[in-house]
């Protein structure tokens, strides 16, 4: 059963107060992310029902918004997530190459995890990164300025286990 | 050297704490404001700056704040819209990370003038790490006696609260971002009403930039009359410019708005030049929803006059020959680039992006990504560019909120100025999948009228 601890309960509650009195709705999204980070990396249905009843919602209402947005993960995803921009700007400095050097040596194609749920690879559209251009997401941070050795080294570094995401 | 308002101390060291930042002169603005001037005088010096919103459509800032609907008992709302999607633009992630009490600050002098006493800066969910640097500044401003009850003794509340999105261009339309604030989808809202006077939880809410509202704390410092001393006609102060695509030296600059884009192009103060010793072929001058533009129509205008980094000289000749100067997303495209393939990648994003309310834009946009890939391909045939041109003009016009004309507009100025390569990709399709079509005459000077 999914649960947030009274540590998290008490940060819900932080960010309820955000918001007049009533719209506690209005605290979805922050708290939806909350959840995605401890229960897994994504959202299960389970998981979006107990945030329904944390914050006094429906499930639909809950459901309809973790539909929309794309940081939201509806199934499974692997320990690292390597989001790599693009789009226009980021296409021009080489991205295209970076997401098939990727995946070559993951073995996996864009939206797939590899088989020891270590790593997925996911394809997005522009980040706010253009002028550092190629890019991508990671967990909470952005490398830029991609380069197959930096990508070579971020690899590694997941699989020694000591990338920071968070 | 053109003035700095806004990143002058951008780079000071530890600009990002508090003390350094007063020490630098930080929060006298809010000081000026709340003790010695009335909510309508700050708007009045805004009004008098000429600012105008520099999230993209350019507004003037100060008649969107005098249209605040202000019934008595209800609350008001400043929404500060850092979602900052559209390709091409990085400013106001640059501001915030490196300089965020400047928005802190420009946010209290700005919420007196409108009287909120909660105001929100909206900011894209990917830009997480961010939000902990706002935070942390708000926090700081807060135990300085900035914020909470009461500032500076002069009976004014203010709090500020960081909410993430979560993935979803269109959470930068102003109503769409209200609506996800709520908690809900980020469906655009039909206008009127619009949000000054029906806005965040149907109260009046005024949804600016960052960038626009920082601007207001030179503003308020200096008075409205000499920030539009600054710059050109309409184009008053200073704007930040996202330079990216392949120049030598991408990154954000601010500029005056009365250098030419040649300067801002090959100058070293701003992007150095076109990388790798290669030309200048076309550019998006201010985020990919404003017309491409090829490299002479660029650095002249059709009458054969410079053109400068400005709102009018950008736009000058209209869609026609004109760009815009948008959210200030400059993307330079060199000779070895594709403009199919370009404004392939921009037809995903906006399919990618759309909400799907509106049938014109929900298919709208998923035809023209196919159509695009099919001539990028070679797949394509001579009648699809034809198709193309139908497609985007009836997105045009037709949508409940402007990502359609965003989506049709790119497209459309790509087969008015590059229809030469749309043809080579059908009339060599090998070519087309082996190499790019080239610079062409994209760079030769226009023939201009002598007019008598
Ligand atoms: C599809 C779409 C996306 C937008 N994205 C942004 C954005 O990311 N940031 C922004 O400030 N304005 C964005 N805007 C413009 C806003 O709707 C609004 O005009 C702006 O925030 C007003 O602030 P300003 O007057 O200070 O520019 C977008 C508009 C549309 C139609
Ligand atoms: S134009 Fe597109 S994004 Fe805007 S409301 Fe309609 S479907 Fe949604
Ligand atoms: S296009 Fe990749 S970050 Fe903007």
């Amino acid at each position: 059963m999914v649960k947030f601890s009274d540590h998290t309960m008490q940060e819900v509650e932080r960010i309820v107060a955000r918001y007049p009195q009533g719209k506690q709705k209005s605290a979805l999204i922050p708290v939806l992310h909350i959840a995605q980070k401890e229960f897994g990396g994504w959202l299960s249905t389970e998981t979006m029902d107990y945030v329904a009843s944390v914050l006094n919602l429906k499930p639909i209402e809950v459901y309809e918004v973790a539909t929309f947005y794309s940081m939201f993960n509806l199934k499974p995803v692997g320990k690292y997530m390597f989001e790599i921009c693009q789009t226009g700007p980021c296409m021009l400095r080489g991205s295209d190459e970076i997401i098939r050097y990727i995946g070559d040596k993951l073995g996996i194609k864009p939206g797939e995890t590899t088989v020891d749920g270590l790593f997925t690879l996911k394809t997005v559209e522009c980040l706010g990164a253009c002028g550092y251009a190629p890019m991508m997401q990671q967990g909470k941070f952005y490398k830029e300025h991609l380069t197959i050795d930096k990508v070579e080294a971020i690899i590694a570094e997941c699989r020694a286990g000591k990338a920071v995401i968070d | 050297m053109g003035r700095k308002l806004l990143l002058e101390k951008a780079h000071v060291e530890n600009i990002r704490l508090y003390e350094v930042y007063r020490r630098e002169g930080g929060y006298r603005s809010v000081e000026k404001a709340l003790k010695s001037m009335s909510p309508d005088q700050v708007t009045e010096e805004v009004k008098k700056s000429g600012l105008r919103g520099r999230g993209g459509a350019g507004f003037p800032t100060g008649m969107k704040w005098s249209f605040l609907a202000k019934p008595e008992g209800v609350p008001r709302y400043l929404v500060v819209n850092a979602d900052e999607s559209e390709p091409g633009t990085f400013k106001d992630r640059y501001l915030m990370e490196f300089i965020p009490h400047l928005l802190i600050e420009g946010m209290i002098t700005s919420s007196y003038a409108l009287g909120s006493n909660r105001s929100y800066i909206y900011i894209r969910g990917e830009y997480a790490w961010i939000v902990d640097i706002l935070e942390q500044a708000i926090a700081e401003a807060k135990n300085n006696g900035w914020l909470g009850k009461n500032i500076l003794g002069t009976g004014f509340d203010l709090e500020i609260y960081v909410q993430r999105g979560a993935g979803a261009y269109i959470c930068g339309e102003e109503t769409a971002l209200l609506e996800s604030l709520e908690g809900k989808r980020g469906n655009p809202r039909i206008k009127p009403p619009f949000p000054a006077v029906k806005g965040l939880w149907d109260c009046p809410t005024v949804v600016n930039n960052v960038e626009t509202i920082a601007a207001v704390v030179p503003i308020v410092n200096e008075g409205g009359d000499e920030y539009a001393k600054i710059g050109v006609g309409k184009s008053t102060g200073t704007k930040l410019i996202s330079a990216c695509g392949n120049i030598s030296k991408p990154g954000v600059y601010e500029i005056d708005m009365t250098i030419s884009v040649e300067e801002f192009i090959y100058s070293d103060e701003y992007c150095g030049g076109i990388a790798n010793g290669k030309k200048l072929k076309a550019c998006i001058p201010g985020g990919s929803s404003v017309p491409i533009l090829p490299a002479n129509l660029l650095l002249k205008t059709a009458k054969g006059e410079t053109r400068y980094m400005n709102y009018e000289s950008l736009a000058d000749g209209g869609f026609a020959t004109g760009s815009m100067m948008g959210s200030g997303g400059f993307i330079v495209m060199d000779d070895s680039q594709c403009v199919v393939k370009h404004t392939y990648t921009l037809a995903r994003f906006y399919r990618h992006e759309s909400c799907g309310q509106c049938s014109p834009c929900r298919e709208g946009t998923g035809w023209m990504e196919k159509i695009l890939w099919k001539l990028e391909t070679g797949k394509g045939q001579l009648s699809d560019i034809d198709l193309l041109w139908d497609i985007q003009r009836k997105i045009e016009g037709n949508t409940i909120c402007p990502l359609g004309d965003a989506a049709a507009w790119p497209v459309a100025a790509a087969i008015r100025h590059f229809r030469d390569e749309f043809e080579w990709h059908v009339t060599n399709p090998e070519d087309a999948v082996r190499r790019n079509y080239g610079i062409g005459r994209y760079a030769d000077p226009i023939a201009v009228p002598v007019t008598a």
